[in-house]
C-alpha cells in the first residue's frame, strides 16, 4: 500500500491520506524538523509569541476533536478541562517547597491529570447520552464551574485569576525558562508529543470503536460494546490532552483567569476544530493554525475581524461542512487521476473574481462601519493601503464596481468550474 | 436434557394498551435452526427486540443457555454469547470493509477499552478479520468504504459481523429482504456455511429459504405463536394455513 | 412577609420572560429535533428592533412591529438555512445555530455599536402601581406580566383549540405521517419556527427597557434558557413552565435574602472553623445566597440529570 504523504515545509501539518492505516514516521520527523527551524526564520518575539499561541490551539483543538470529530460528541463546555489544567498547574509553580523538585517539562502532565480528573467526574453523568442531550449538559456543567469559579477564590483566584512565575524550579539542564525561545521548544516538544499520542489513541480498540459508536452506538452495541463507556473514555483522555494544553498556557503566560474556562473560549475552540475540519486527524492542526493567524493578523488591520470569523464559520457550516481539511482532500482523487491540470483555469477563473468580489464586499463593510461609527470630523479611513475619506461618493461606487463585477463574473464562470471538476473527478478521457 | 439455547416463558410486551406480543413460550436447543415466520404485522421484530434487549418485556423471561437475561443492556447480552443482525442495514459506512469486521472482533479477542495496544500491529487480529472476509467473499472489497458496496454485499457484511465475534447464538432479522433469486441463494449458502454448528434463529418471508434452511419454524400471528414444529408438520397443520391463506379462500368465495 | 409578596412578584416576571423564551425554543425543539442556539439572539434582535421603531414611532408600534420582523427572519433562517443545513444531520445543525448566535452578536454590534442602548419603559407606565412594605411595584413590571400571561393563554388556546394546531401538534409528533395526509409540513416548520422566533422578539421587546439593551444580552440570558428546557424536559411545554417559574422564584429569593452558607451549615450543627484565612474550603464558608443565586439553575440542571434525566415533565427518549 503506497502511502504519498506530503508535507508542506512552511506548515509542520501533518498530512494523512484518509485510509491509510500505518503510521510511517516521516512526516513526524519533518514536522519535528520544521517546528525546530522556525524560530530561525521567523525570529521577531511577536512572532514566537504567535507561535507558542498556534501550538496551544493546535493539542487544545485535536483534544477537542477526539470528541466532535472522532467521537461525534459536541461540547460547548470544554474549555474548562483546559482552564482547570492550567489553574492546577499555576498551583504547583506557585507551591514552592514540594514542587519546587519537578522540573518545568513535567508540568503540563499534571495539568493534563487535573484535566482527566475532572472530566472522569463530569463524564459519568454527562456521558450516558449522546448528541444534543450530551451538548446541553456540556453547556450547563461547562457555565457552572466557569461561574462557580468567580465564587471559589482559594482555586480560582477570582476576578484576577492566578499568576504565577515560570522559573519557579529548579533548572532543567541548566534551562530556566526565562526566555520566550525557551518555552517554544517546550511548547512545540509537547505539541509533537501529543498529536503522536492522540494519533496512536485512535489507532488503539479504544479508539476504533469511538468511530464506530459514533457512526452506528446500536451496531457498536451488538460487538460487545457498551456505547456509554466508549464515550466515557474518550471523554476523559480529551479533558486530558486538554488540561495539557491548559498547562502549557500556564507556564506561557504565566497567568490563568477565568476566561480560559467560560463559554467563550469553549465556543472559539469548536470554531477552531470545526474549521479545520473535523473528518481528519490533521483538521484541528490547520484549523488551529490558519485562526491563531487570522487572530492575531486580522485583528490588527480590522475591528471588524471576530464578524468575518463568524460569517466564515457561517459559511463552513453551511457550504463546506468538512471543513478546510475536507476541501483540501476532495483534491487528494483528482490528483491521483492526474487531471489536477484541468482544474488550473477554471479557479482561475472563478475563484480569483470571487476573492476579489468578497474583499469589495468587505470593504463595503468596513466602510459602513466606519461611516456609522467614527468619531465626528474622523472621515478618513485606511483600506487596502489607500487612504480615503469614507463620507464621499466615489470611494463607495469603487467598492460596489468591484464587488459587483467580481462576482458576477464568478457567476457567470462557474458553470464551466462545475464540468471542469467532474472531469477531473472521473476516470477516462472525456471530450 | 440439555439447556436449550434459548428459552422464552410467557412472554408479553404491551405498548401502552396495545398488546403486541401476547405470551410465547418458546423453546430452541443447541445448534439449532429455527425460522419465525408470520403475516406482516404479526409481531415479529418486536419479539427480536425484546430476545436482543431493545425493549423491556411488560412479563415473562428470556434465558439464554439457561441464565435468565432480562434487564441486561444489549452489549451484556452480546457478550453472553448472542449477536443480531438487523432489517434495515446496520453497518459502518464510513469504515472499510476490513475495519467493519475488525471492529467485531475487537471485544472477542479481549482488547476491551484498551488504549495501549495498536490495532494495525496485531496480527491476530488482521488475520481473523480477513478470514472471515474469505467466508462472506468480500476479500476483494477489503479497502472500500462499506458504504460503496451493493446492497446484497452489505447484507452478507452485516452477517459477516453479527458473527464476527464468535457468538454461538445467532440473530438474522429478514436477512433476504429485498433481494432477487440468485442473490437470495447466494446469501442463504453464506447463512449455512457461517452458522454451521450454532444456534440460528430467524425471521424470513421467504418461505423458499425457510424450507430449505430450517430444522424447526414456529408460525407468529398477532403475537401469539399458533405452531411449532418441523417444516413439513408445520405446512400441513390447518391453522397455519388458515392463516396465511384465509383472507385468501374467503375472498374466493 | 411583605418582602415575600414582592418576590413572588419579582419571580414572577422572571420567570415568565424565562418562559416566554423556553417555549419558542422547546417547540421548535419538539418539533424540528434543532435546539436553536441562537434563540436567545432573536431576544436581543428583538429589543434591538423595538429600540429603533420606537425612536420614530414610539413604544407600541415597536412592540407590534418588532415580534414580526423577528419572527420573519426567523423563518427566513429556517427556510434557508437551518433546511439546508438539515441533511447533515443534528450535530451540524447545532453547529449552524452557535455560529448564527456569534454572526447575530457581531451583526448587531455592527450597526449598534457595543454600548447600552438608550431603550425605555414608555411613559404611560413609568409609575408605580401600588407598594407593598416599602418596596413600589412598577407598573410595568404588572404589564410585562399581563402580556406573558395573555401570549401563554393565546398559545395554548390557539394549539389546542383550533385546527392549526391540532396539525401543529400532530406535526410535532408525526411530521411524515402529517405530510402524507396532505399538509405542507415545511410550510408547519417554517411557520413555528417564525412564530417562536417571533415569541423570543417579543421577550425581547418588553425586557430591554428593564435588563438593558445591549449586545451581550443574548449571552446573558441564553444559557439559563437552555438550562430551563432541560429542566423541564425537552420538548414539554408545560415543563417549560414549571421550570421557567421555578427558576425565576429560585434566583429572585435567593438574591432577596442574603444567606451566608455559613448559617445554613453551622444550622445543621457543623460549626464554623477558626482560622478562615489558611482554611481551602473557605469560600464555600463565606458565599452568600445573592452569589450563587445565578449558579443555581445550574446546579439545579445537573441535578435533574443525575437523578431524573428525562426532566421534570419531560418523555422518556425514545
Amino acid at each position: 500500500m503506497s502511502n504519498q504523504l506530503t508535507t508542506d515545509p512552511s506548515k509542520p501539518a501533518q498530512r494523512m491520506r484518509a485510509g491509510s492505516m500505518t503510521m510511517t514516521l516521516m512526516p513526524w520527523i519533518l514536522a519535528a524538523g520544521a517546528l525546530m527551524l522556525m524560530p530561525f526564520i521567523f525570529t521577531s518575539s511577536s512572532a514566537l509569541t504567535i507561535m507558542n499561541q498556534m501550538w496551544i490551539t493546535v493539542i487544545f483543538a485535536l483534544a477537542y476533536n477526539m470528541l466532535l470529530g472522532q467521537g461525534g460528541m459536541l461540547s460547548f463546555g470544554h474549555a474548562v478541562y483546559a482552564g482547570v489544567g492550567g489553574f492546577a498547574c499555576m498551583h504547583i509553580m506557585n507551591a514552592s517547597d514540594f514542587f519546587a523538585s519537578f522540573p518545568l517539562p513535567v508540568l503540563p502532565v499534571f495539568g493534563g491529570i487535573f484535566g482527566a480528573g475532572l472530566a472522569m467526574i463530569v463524564g459519568s453523568f454527562s456521558t450516558r447520552s449522546a448528541g444534543t442531550v450530551f451538548a446541553m449538559i456540556s453547556l450547563g456543567v461547562g457555565e457552572l464551574i466557569a461561574a462557580s469559579s468567580v465564587i471559589i477564590v482559594a482555586f480560582f483566584g477570582g476576578e484576577e485569576g492566578i499568576s504565577g512565575d515560570r522559573t519557579y524550579a529548579m533548572p532543567f539542564f541548566g534551562n530556566e525558562f526565562l526566555q520566550q525561545i525557551n518555552v517554544y521548544y517546550l511548547t512545540s516538544f509537547w505539541v509533537l508529543l501529543s498529536a503522536a499520542l492522540m494519533y496512536l489513541w485512535s489507532r488503539t480498540p479504544v479508539g476504533r470503536m469511538a468511530n464506530a459508536v459514533r457512526d452506528n452506538p446500536e451496531r457498536a452495541e451488538f460487538l460487545g460494546y457498551s456505547a456509554r463507556w466508549v464515550r466515557y473514555y474518550s471523554f476523559v483522555a480529551s479533558g486530558f490532552f486538554a488540561g495539557i494544553a491548559g498547562g502549557l498556557f500556564a507556564i506561557n503566560y504565566e497567568i490563568v483567569t477565568e476566561e480560559n474556562l467560560n463559554t467563550a473560549s469553549s465556543g472559539v475552540i469548536l470554531l477552531v476544530t470545526f474549521l479545520g475540519g473535523v473528518g481528519f486527524f490533521f483538521g484541528p492542526i490547520i484549523g488551529a493554525i490558519v485562526f491563531t493567524l487570522v487572530q492575531t493578523v486580522l485583528s490588527l488591520q480590522t475591528e471588524l475581524w471576530a464578524f468575518y470569523a463568524g460569517s466564515l464559520f457561517l459559511a463552513t457550516v453551511m457550504f463546506f461542512p468538512g471543513g478546510l481539511a475536507g476541501l483540501l482532500m476532495m483534491h487528494v482523487p483528482v490528483f491521483k487521476l492526474g487531471k489536477a491540470k484541468l482544474l488550473i483555469e477554471p479557479y482561475f477563473k472563478t475563484l480569483l473574481p470571487a476573492a476579489i468580489g468578497i474583499l469589495g464586499l468587505c470593504a463595503l463593510v468596513e466602510m459602513t462601519f466606519h461611516f456609522r461609527h467614527a468619531t465626528k470630523g474622523d472621515n478618513e479611513m485606511t483600506l487596502f493601503w489607500t487612504t480615503f475619506d469614507s463620507h464621499t461618493v466615489l470611494p463607495w461606487l469603487i467598492a460596489l464596481a468591484v464587488t459587483a463585477v467580481g462576482l458576477v463574473i464568478a457567476k457567470r464562470t462557474a458553470p464551466a468550474l462545475k464540468e471542469a471538476w467532474s472531469d477531473a473527478n472521473s476516470a477516462g478521457e472525456v471530450s | 436434557m440439555s439447556v436449550p439455547a434459548l428459552e422464552l416463558t410467557g412472554l408479553t410486551k404491551s405498548f401502552g394498551h396495545a398488546k403486541i406480543i401476547r405470551g410465547i413460550d418458546l423453546s430452541i436447543g443447541k445448534a439449532e435452526r429455527h425460522a419465525i415466520i408470520g403475516p406482516n404485522g404479526a409481531g415479529k421484530s418486536t419479539l427480536f427486540n425484546l430476545i436482543t434487549a431493545r425493549f423491556a418485556p411488560t412479563k415473562g423471561t428470556v434465558k439464554l443457555h439457561g441464565e435468565d437475561v432480562i434487564g441486561l443492556q444489549p452489549y451484556q447480552i452480546n457478550r453472553k454469547g448472542l449477536s443480531r443482525s438487523f432489517q434495515i442495514t446496520n453497518i459502518f459506512p464510513a469504515m472499510t470493509v476490513f475495519e467493519n469486521v475488525r471492529c467485531a472482533l475487537l471485544w472477542s479477542q479481549g482488547y476491551k477499552y484498551s488504549f495501549w495496544n495498536l490495532v494495525n500491529n496485531s496480527r491476530r487480529l488482521t488475520e481473523g478479520a480477513d478470514a472471515i472476509l474469505d467466508q462472506i467473499n468480500l476479500l476483494e472489497r477489503r479497502n472500500l468504504p462499506a458504504g460503496t458496496l451493493s446492497y446484497a454485499e452489505q447484507r452478507a457484511l452485516e452477517i459477516g459481523i453479527t458473527i464476527a465475534g464468535g457468538a454461538d447464538v445467532i440473530m438474522l432479522d429478514e436477512p433476504t429482504a429485498g433481494m432477487s433469486h440468485s442473490e437470495t441463494d447466494y446469501i442463504t449458502d453464506l447463512i449455512m456455511k457461517v452458522t454451521e454448528g450454532k444456534t440460528l434463529i430467524m425471521v424470513e418471508h421467504d418461505m423458499g429459504v425457510v424450507f430449505g434452511l430450517a430444522d424447526r419454524i414456529s408460525v407468529l400471528v398477532y403475537g401469539e405463536i399458533i405452531a411449532t414444529g418441523k417444516p413439513a408438520d408445520v405446512r400441513a397443520d390447518p391453522k397455519v394455513q388458515e392463516a396465511y391463506l384465509g383472507a385468501a379462500l374467503e375472498a374466493e368465495h | 412577609m411583605e418582602l415575600i409578596l414582592v418576590n413572588i412578584i419579582d419571580g414572577l416576571v422572571t420567570g415568565l420572560l424565562l418562559f416566554m423564551l423556553s417555549a419558542g425554543l422547546t417547540l421548535i425543539f419538539s418539533m424540528m429535533g434543532v435546539l436553536n442556539f441562537a434563540h436567545a439572539s432573536f431576544y436581543m434582535l428583538g429589543a434591538y428592533f423595538a429600540y429603533q421603531i420606537s425612536i420614530a414611532l414610539g413604544f407600541w408600534m415597536g412592540l407590534l412591529i418588532a415580534p414580526i420582523i423577528v419572527g420573519v427572519l426567523g423563518a427566513g433562517v429556517e427556510r434557508y438555512g437551518l433546511r439546508r443545513v438539515h441533511q447533515y444531520g443534528h450535530v451540524p445543525e447545532l453547529i449552524f445555530t452557535f455560529g448564527l448566535a456569534l454572526l447575530i452578536e457581531e451583526l448587531v454590534q455592527f450597526i449598534w455599536g457595543k454600548n447600552q442602548m438608550p431603550f425605555n419603559i414608555p411613559e404611560v407606565l413609568n409609575y408605580t402601581a401600588f407598594s407593598v412594605a416599602g418596596n413600589s411595584i412598577p407598573a410595568y413590571k404588572i404589564f410585562m406580566i399581563f402580556i406573558s400571561v395573555g401570549i401563554f393563554m393565546g398559545l395554548l388556546y390557539v394549539l389546542t383549540k383550533t385546527r392549526v394546531g391540532m396539525i401543529i401538534q400532530a406535526a410535532l409528533s408525526y411530521p411524515r405521517t402529517v405530510e402524507s395526509l396532505g399538509h405542507n409540513v415545511p410550510l408547519i416548520f417554517m411557520g413555528v419556527f417564525g412564530v417562536g422566533t417571533a415569541l423570543a422578539g417579543v421577550a425581547g421587546v418588553i425586557a430591554g427597557p428593564v435588563l438593558g439593551t445591549f449586545p451581550g444580552m443574548a449571552f446573558v440570558l441564553g444559557s439559563i434558557v437552555f438550562v430551563t428546557i432541560v429542566i423541564g424536559g425537552l420538548g414539554s411545554l408545560w415543563g417549560a413552565l414549571v421550570a421557567s417559574l421555578l427558576i425565576g422564584w429560585l434566583t429572585t429569593f435567593a438574591k432577596s435574602y442574603n444567606l451566608a452558607m455559613s448559617d445554613i451549615f453551622n444550622a445543621i450543627g457543623i460549626s464554623t472553623p477558626e482560622n478562615m484565612d489558611d482554611n481551602i474550603f473557605r469560600d464555600l464558608w463565606t458565599v452568600t445566597s445573592p452569589q450563587i443565586a445565578d449558579i443555581l439553575p445550574y446546579i439545579l440542571m445537573v441535578m435533574i440529570l443525575i437523578f431524573r434525566p428525562a426532566g421534570l415533565l419531560g418523555k422518556r427518549e425514545s
